[in-house]
């Protein structure tokens, strides 16, 4: 059983069905995870420029092609991991069982949590420049956020808003240099350093946030048309906290071959502990879970058929 | 003309999806692009499909022309994040969504707006 059908799940699935093991993804989002979430993949080896939804898709055919079964949008409400055999229990009341389980629960973009913020999604507030930036043609954003989304984001706002007003909660930006020297060059983007969004306002759409000046304490309220934020992923693991071990950014902790610290229990993908997350290393990732998956099976079945001859 | 590649049927004109609000008491049609912020509606959609047969889902291309009924719906006004979805009980706007929604803000709209699930 796969928890999770983004790039590591479905590659997961996809070598496991091959493998002539039956397999189940069970999927709480959409299939396709941060894959969809790209615009364009070019640099995917053997793959000319994609769109990331066309590659999500293709991946689960292949994985269904090899009689892989996917359920997405469903609740997991609970699981019990150790043992031999694995039980996951959906909120609807059906439940799954396997003899091997891989965790692959993602991310997602993490939101600021702060007042207005689910108010105003989809009538100022976005995550997603490519999707939503032409709403803002003519208008004045902010985006929250240093890393290389949101500068590269920024930049990319400018074809449609006058103004982009960068926030970012450091005096420094974690994004690569070109990417920063790309927004400071850019005469339509300024800055407010040390700075984070602590409320969002307006009557029916956003008009206004409320900025702290971190070092001094000081608010300030910015007049705006929209909010862009880009302040980067957590993992999806909140659900299995307490059940396998997790690091202190509540990533899952694996050992090369991906194995968690629950036997017959592997992860992989953008929630272990890891330092590059792109679709390729995904792939890998679930490349390898899949095999260990299937090593630990076989590995079972030979100590159990081991165990049956000795009583026999 | 088709703007979108999903496995839901894609409403093409504005007469299309007045035929299909008039002949279906419940219809949601979800307006986007294929980007990331709507591609999770139509997943959730599609596995909806086959539980809710008292809705009647289906896409239409935020790009299309024709998809002005929807953009310049009164009930849009204001929307600033993709996909526009709508919701239609015997004719009429029954609500409306802007940005993306999952499967459980998805049902619980479908429950509140349209019959129970069968």
């Amino acid at each position: 059983m796969i928890i999770g059908a983004g790039a590591a799940g479905l590659t997961a699935g996809i070598y496991a069905s091959r493998a002539k093991l039956s397999t189940l993804i069970l999927n709480e989002g959409a299939v396709g995870g941060q894959m969809v979430l790209t615009e364009e993949i070019a640099n995917y080896p053997g793959v000319p420029s994609t769109k990331g939804y066309m590659l999500a898709n293709t991946m689960k055919q292949q994985a269904k092609s090899f009689g892989c079964k996917i359920k997405s949008n469903v609740k997991i409400a609970r699981y019990n991991l150790e043992g031999d055999i694995k039980e996951v229990e959906l909120e609807d009341g059906r439940s799954f069982t396997a003899r091997t389980i891989i965790l692959t629960p993602g991310g997602r973009p993490r939101s600021l949590s702060i007042p207005g913020e689910n108010q105003f999604k989809g009538t100022g507030i976005s995550y997603c420049a490519t999707c939503d930036g032409d709403f803002f043609t003519g208008k004045e954003v902010v985006v929250v956020g240093g890393g290389n989304s949101a500068l590269e984001e920024a930049v990319a706002l400018t074809q449609f808003a006058t103004k982009v007003t960068i926030v970012h909660q450091f005096d420094h930006f974690q994004a690569f240099k070109h990417a920063v020297e790309e927004a400071q060059k850019n005469p339509k983007i300024e800055f407010i350093m040390e700075s984070e969004l602590r409320g969002f306002y307006g009557n029916g759409k956003l008009e206004n946030v409320d900025i702290e000046h971190l070092p001094t304490g000081k608010m300030s309220s910015l007049k705006t048309d929209g909010t862009f934020i880009f302040v980067g992923y957590q993992p999806n693991t909140e659900s299995l906290d307490g059940l396998v071990k997790l690091n202190e950014r509540k990533e899952i902790v694996v050992d090369t071959d991906l194995k968690t610290n629950i036997e017959g229990v592997f992860a992989a993908g953008d929630c272990i502990t890891k330092k590059y997350r792109q679709v390729t290393t995904a792939v890998a990732d679930g490349t390898i879970s899949a095999l260990s998956a299937g090593k630990y099976l076989s590995e079972k079945q030979v100590k159990q058929e081991e165990i049956l001859e000795e009583q026999l | 003309m088709k703007f979108l590649q999903t496995n839901l049927p894609e409403v093409e004109t504005a007469a299309e999806l007045e035929k299909m609000i008039e002949e279906n008491e419940n219809v949601m049609v979800c307006c986007g692009r294929m980007g990331p912020m709507c591609m999770p509606v139509y997943d959730v959609m599609e596995e909806l499909e086959d539980e809710r047969e008292d809705v009647k889902f289906a896409v239409m291309g935020f790009d299309n022309p024709e998809a002005a009924i929807i953009r310049n719906a009164p009930e849009t006004n204001g929307f600033m994040g993709l996909p526009f979805t709508m919701y239609y009980k015997n004719g009429k706007v029954a609500h409306a969504t802007s940005s993306i929604q999952n499967m459980q803000q998805i049902t619980s709209i479908l429950d509140e707006q349209f019959a129970e699930k069968v």
